[in-house]
């Protein structure tokens, strides 16, 4: 059990940061939430500034455009551009944490060619066309259909809660590509453009009132067959193998800025006097152990990844399990902080507050996580 | 960075398990039941010479020479096992209580109002002042003082008559209830800092090792008992409990290894906080899942139930690693940040991590 950094990564993290207090003042202001165009650009022009500086696709294989970076490399490149203050993934989220992680994969070398790249670089942005109205927990009861027509499959059908969908260049679509197949096994993983006739994106507003996600209405869109990855039918593995990166290395930095936000609750407490009811205090204090641990549970994690050299695996869920419930708990500590301040949206972390609420939901429920860790991990049955 | 555990130390962390399993059966754990947790000295000394009571001790003063990661493993297993006695107080011993290295002497510790375990078979008492440990702002906690004080021979007979035997509520622990709040009243000679902050990260592992066992042990129930025609462990109210057991349990783990490993007060506080929790919460989760079988004296989940219940109370209670972890928020952060600040090290007594 070593937390000491090598040499090899101080020396890593040192070179981070200088590039980081030097190119982040070349940032342009941050846009308006509510403005996707602007979002996308700058987000975009993050991506792109990372490529520049060889920081893109920092842990993804050489063979799939990335710097072959090490785990615990990546780590620290994820805790430094926080600690900075760096902007996030944002847009680029599916591109660099789903869609590109499983063409690394799963694709051909062609298509490995044709798609990192331009993730890497920033020039495309990626969403994800997997939830529909009737699958969301139970995705692999999804019914979009894609039918064969020369060297073209046909789609239609609908899919929701599509993030990004407005501004996406592309998006890994899961259809149906046998429906007398038993329902695991007649799923098909594809790439489709998203200026491709026949498609409709209809924004939603979420809770927070902006619109982070959108309903996509598929008319018998034309996707190339070699657009798609993996084997036809077998889309239900390659998808797996997305959702095992999705929970395994998406929440590192949100880890580190909650522990920020924590820190600075604390000294806001302080401030207005609220720090001396020792309910909240102790409230706060007991968050500190949970981020501490779950900081801590993210090296552990590293670590073994490290070891194994492999794509995480199933001991992200009680991560996320754990993560999303206490990421409210944080927010719900911040609103009594706030005391009166709670209910002004403009406030600090009153969004983030409203935000954390889709923690327990998206990227599988946490009822869902707690079957995956209970049948997976601890071996228990499946229910009926 | 590597933060898992090194071959040696898993290796360690087996021959501690395959110890146990050999003089510490389940028939051992229930004979010890059977006689109120009175202390097997050929056990304790059997311990002694695998190295458990001597493991942070120098070399040169004939200790293994290990730091708070091995001992925090020995620690586990031993909280798994339900292994009965003043282990931590004689671990922190050695070095400082003649024959507490070798499993020879058995010593407990006393402090503030807590009742005394073994006290009765102890061949030393290290009273410590307070349960807060040091570090803290007074206007926080008070009692902020820093001595230890080692009392045998007539002095502890006298402390002994002093006081009350009471019917303990853990089968595994004889308990005493002292006149009055434990103070040391000789000079100190060790310093409570360390004593606090190692007794409570070890205390934690054994709670560690309980959490992870009672997990082990719903989920092998869960996965025999059938009702309704099917395993209860297929029904998601049973299994969902199962599966928050695992996510109490692997977040301590963590916390009570990064602990070992920096020595941090904070660290330590959380780590206590949280192996806390998930020993007496998922022993209670064992026991609902377990059903009428369960609430018995003899299925073995009330015992770690009980443990934990003890353990809990004991160095830094929730409240107080709470009020630990709060201090350490923030821009006016008010806690030293690494073992180095909570003082020197017990003498002699390798003061590890
Ligand atoms: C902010 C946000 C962004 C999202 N982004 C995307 C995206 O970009 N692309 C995409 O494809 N999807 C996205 N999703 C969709 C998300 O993956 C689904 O919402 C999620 O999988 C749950 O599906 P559902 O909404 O249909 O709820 P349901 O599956 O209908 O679940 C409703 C309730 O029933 C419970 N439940 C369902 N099945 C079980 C079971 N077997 N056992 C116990 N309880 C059960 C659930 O836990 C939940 O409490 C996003 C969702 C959110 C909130």
């Amino acid at each position: 059990m070593d937390l000491a950094y090598t040499e090899a990564e101080e020396e890593f993290r040192g070179r981070l940061r200088e590039w980081l207090a030097a190119a982040l003042p070349g940032l342009p202001a941050k846009p308006s939430p509510d403005d996707w165009p602007a979002r996308r650009a700058y987000d975009t022009a993050w991506q792109r500034m990372l490529y520049d500086a060889g920081y893109a696709g920092l842990h993804w294989p050489a063979d799939a455009g990335g710097q072959g970076a090490t785990p615990t490399q990546h780590l620290i490149f994820l805790e430094e551009t926080e600690k900075a203050g760096a902007p996030y993934v944002g847009a680029n989220f599916v591109g660099l944490l789903h869609a590109g992680p499983t063409i690394a994969a799963e694709g051909t070398a062609g298509q490995r060619a044709r798609w990192l790249p331009p993730v890497l670089r920033g020039d495309q942005i990626w969403c994800q066309g997997f939830s529909e109205p009737d699958a969301g927990s139970d995705l692999a009861a999804l019914r979009t259909r894609a039918v064969r027509d020369g060297d073209d499959y046909v789609v239609t059908g609908q899919k929701i809660w599509t993030s990004h969908a407005e501004v996406a260049d592309w998006c890994e679509l899961l259809v149906r590509t046998d429906p007398a197949a038993p329902k695991h096994r007649g799923i098909s993983w594809l790439a489709m453009p998203m200026d491709a006739p026949g498609i409709t994106v209809r924004p939603l507003r979420t809770l927070a009132g902006s619109t982070e996600f959108a309903e996509v209405f598929l008319d018998e869109v034309r996707v190339p067959v070699r657009n798609r990855v993996g084997a036809e039918n077998d889309g239900w593995r390659v998808t797996m193998v997305t959702l095992s990166f999705e929970r395994g290395t998406a929440f590192v930095g949100e880890v580190v800025a909650c522990r920020r936000t924590l820190d600075a609750l604390a000294d806001e407490a302080r401030r207005t006097g609220r720090w001396d009811d020792p309910v909240l205090r102790r409230r706060l204090g007991r968050l500190n152990a949970e981020f501490r641990a779950l900081w801590r549970l993210t090296q552990a994690n590293v670590s073994e990844s490290e070891r194994t050299g492999g794509v995480p695996g199933v001991g992200g869920s009680v991560f996320k399990l754990r993560y999303s419930g206490v990421r409210q708990e944080l927010y719900e500590a911040a609103a009594e902080v706030l005391g009166g301040d709670a209910f002004d949206v403009d406030r600090e972390w009153v969004l983030d507050r409203l935000s954390s609420l889709s923690y327990t939901i998206a990227a599988g429920t946490s009822q869902i996580q707690r079957n995956i860790v209970a049948e997976r991990i601890l071996g228990l049955p499946k229910g009926r | 960075m590597d933060f898992q555990l090194s071959d040696d130390q898993r290796a360690l962390r087996s021959g501690m398990r395959d110890l146990l399993g050999a003089v510490f059966d389940r028939g051992r754990l229930r004979a010890a039941v059977e006689r109120d947790g009175a202390l097997d000295r050929s056990l304790w000394r059997e311990l002694g010479a695998a190295g458990f009571f001597a493991l942070r001790l120098p070399e040169e003063a004939g200790g293994v020479g290990l730091g708070l990661p091995e001992a925090v493993l020995l620690f586990e297993e031993a909280g798994r096992a339900l292994l009965p006695g003043p282990l931590v107080a004689t671990h922190l011993a050695a070095g400082l209580v003649k024959g507490a290295a070798e499993g020879e002497a058995v010593v407990t510790a006393v402090a503030a109002d807590l009742p005394a375990a073994h006290l009765a078979e102890a061949d030393a008492v290290l009273v410590v002042d307070g349960q807060a440990p040091p570090g803290l702002p007074g206007d926080v906690l008070s009692g902020d003082v820093s001595g230890a004080e080692v009392l045998s021979g007539e002095a502890l007979g006298a402390f002994v008559a002093a006081a009350r035997p009471v019917r303990s509520v853990d089968p595994l622990t004889p308990l005493h209830r002292l006149a009055g709040r434990a103070v040391p009243t000789g000079a100190p000679q060790a310093y409570s800092g360390a004593l606090h902050y190692e007794a409570a990260l070890l205390t934690a592992a054994e709670q560690l090792g309980s959490a992870a066992r009672t997990t082990e042990a719903a989920v092998q129930h869960a996965g025999e008992r059938h009702q309704f025609g099917s395993p209860i462990g297929s029904f998601q109210a049973v299994k969902h409990l199962c599966a928050d057991m695992l996510a109490r349990t692997e977040p301590a783990r963590a916390a009570v290894y990064a602990a070992a490993v920096t020595g941090d007060p904070a660290e330590i506080a959380a780590a206590k906080l949280l192996a806390d929790e998930a020993a007496v919460r998922n022993a209670r989760d064992c026991l609902q899942i377990h059903g009428g079988m369960g609430f018995t004296w003899e299925a073995d989940v009330h015992l770690h139930l009980k443990r934990a219940w003890l353990r809990a109370a004991s160095w830094l209670t929730v409240a107080r690693a709470e009020e630990l972890l709060a201090a350490d928020l923030g821009a006016a952060g008010r806690l030293p940040r690494s073992s180095a600040a909570y003082g020197r090290p017990v003498p002699e007594a390798g003061g590890g991590g």
